[in-house]
């Protein structure tokens, strides 16, 4: 199928090279049990949990992590992770975390939620669970969309998102206005560390990596709690071609959901 | 296969390369514009499951950027190590 006539030379990509090399990437993250799973061309969702669990392995925290999880595209992924995994009520993760961390304080306890799970289904739960200053994180799948459901509008929906209920695109005096949900728990005394990041690029993904990894030293320090929002693409519930998620990530989403820092050894960054 | 060719490499020679598993990819294309030295482009291949496949042209660094942005965990990433290459 490769053109005789194009000048590039096209590389073979089925095999490892033979010769002097290491490899310096595996394809599937650590403490994964395979690869295989059913989210869509283009999804986000992915690329969150390789640095989260690059983020527990690399603390050597594998047999001490205990995950929750709410209920969303993402809970697919669960039949992939090889760590101590709840299944919460739809929104309920981060009261499932409150508990399992009370009574095994030596884990490092995470929630995994979408922005449906935690903004719509159960907002109480983790601004309660902030307020208390319980010390987990919480981690935090924003796309704006319930993609699970079949791609409709979220409390995190930016103003003139298309969904598939706000079809012309969301509308601040039929539909209200964004929960910039970060920004809300960076203001509650019991959050020890907030920050949002964004998985458009390759940059973006490793500091989402940066700051996951500041999250669970800080639980692992007691701090309280702590909140990482990882800005997702969802090219289905965009109506977007996968290739074009990216950017409208970056330039819709990421710029009323602005990605950095909020909050830091229980200190606010001011922007 | 063997290493490429130095030739679109510079002096250099190659840096690196990648193993792509084609059956796990859903050509989402999300990889070709993340690659810093733009050696990804999409081929006309098809996998089984009938998704456009991404290829690997001369001048890959290894930096593994395709690898961080790819949600089917479809790459592999190697380096090529220039000591052991010259003393071969």
């Amino acid at each position: 199928m490769t053109d005789p006539n194009d000048p590039l030379r096209v590389i073979p990509t089925d095999a490892p090279p033979i010769g002097a090399c290491r490899k310096t990437g595996d394809s599937l993250p650590p403490l994964t049990l395979m690869g295989e799973h059913d989210l869509c061309p283009g999804c986000g969702e992915p690329l969150a949990l390789r640095q989260i669990l690059d983020a527990i392995d690399a603390m050597d925290m594998a047999q001490r992590a205990i995950g929750t999880i709410g209920i969303g595209c993402y809970t697919a992924l669960t039949s992939l992770m090889d760590i101590d995994l709840i299944q919460a009520l739809h929104g309920r993760a981060p009261s499932v975390a409150t508990g399992a961390k009370r009574m095994r304080p030596e884990t490092l306890v995470f929630t995994l939620q979408g922005d449906g799970d935690m903004v719509n289904e159960g907002l109480q739960e983790v601004i309660h669970t902030a307020a208390r200053g319980e010390n987990v994180t919480c981690i935090l799948l924003n796309n704006g969309v319930f993609g699970e459901t079949g791609g409709h509008m979220t409390a995190t929906t930016v103003l003139g998102q298309r969904t598939k209920n706000s079809i012309e695109g969301r509308d601040a005096g039929e539909h209200g206005f964004p929960i910039l949900i970060g920004d809300l728990l960076a203001r509650l005394e019991g959050t020890a560390y907030c920050a949002r990041a964004s998985v458009h690029d390759a940059k973006g993904v490793a500091r989402t990596r940066r700051f996951l990894d500041r999250a669970f030293e800080s639980q692992m320090k007691g701090q309280g709690f702590s909140f990482v929002e990882i800005l997702t693409m969802c090219p289905t519930g965009w109506f977007l071609p996968t290739a074009e998620g990216p950017d409208y990530l970056d330039q819709e989403l990421g710029a009323i959901h602005e990605v950095g820092e909020l909050k830091k050894d229980g200190v606010l960054i001011e922007s | 296969m063997s290493a490429p060719s130095t030739e679109a490499n510079g002096k250099r020679g190659p840096r690196g390369t990648v193993v792509i598993d084609a059956e796990r990819c859903k050509g989402c294309e999300l990889c070709i514009p993340a690659c810093p030295p733009e050696v990804l482009r999409m081929s006309s291949n098809r996998n089984a499951s009938g998704y456009l496949l991404p290829e690997l042209l001369e001048g890959c660094t290894g930096c593994g950027a395709c690898l961080m942005v790819c949600p089917d965990f479809c790459f592999e990433v190697y380096r090529f190590d220039p000591k052991a290459a010259e003393g071969a």
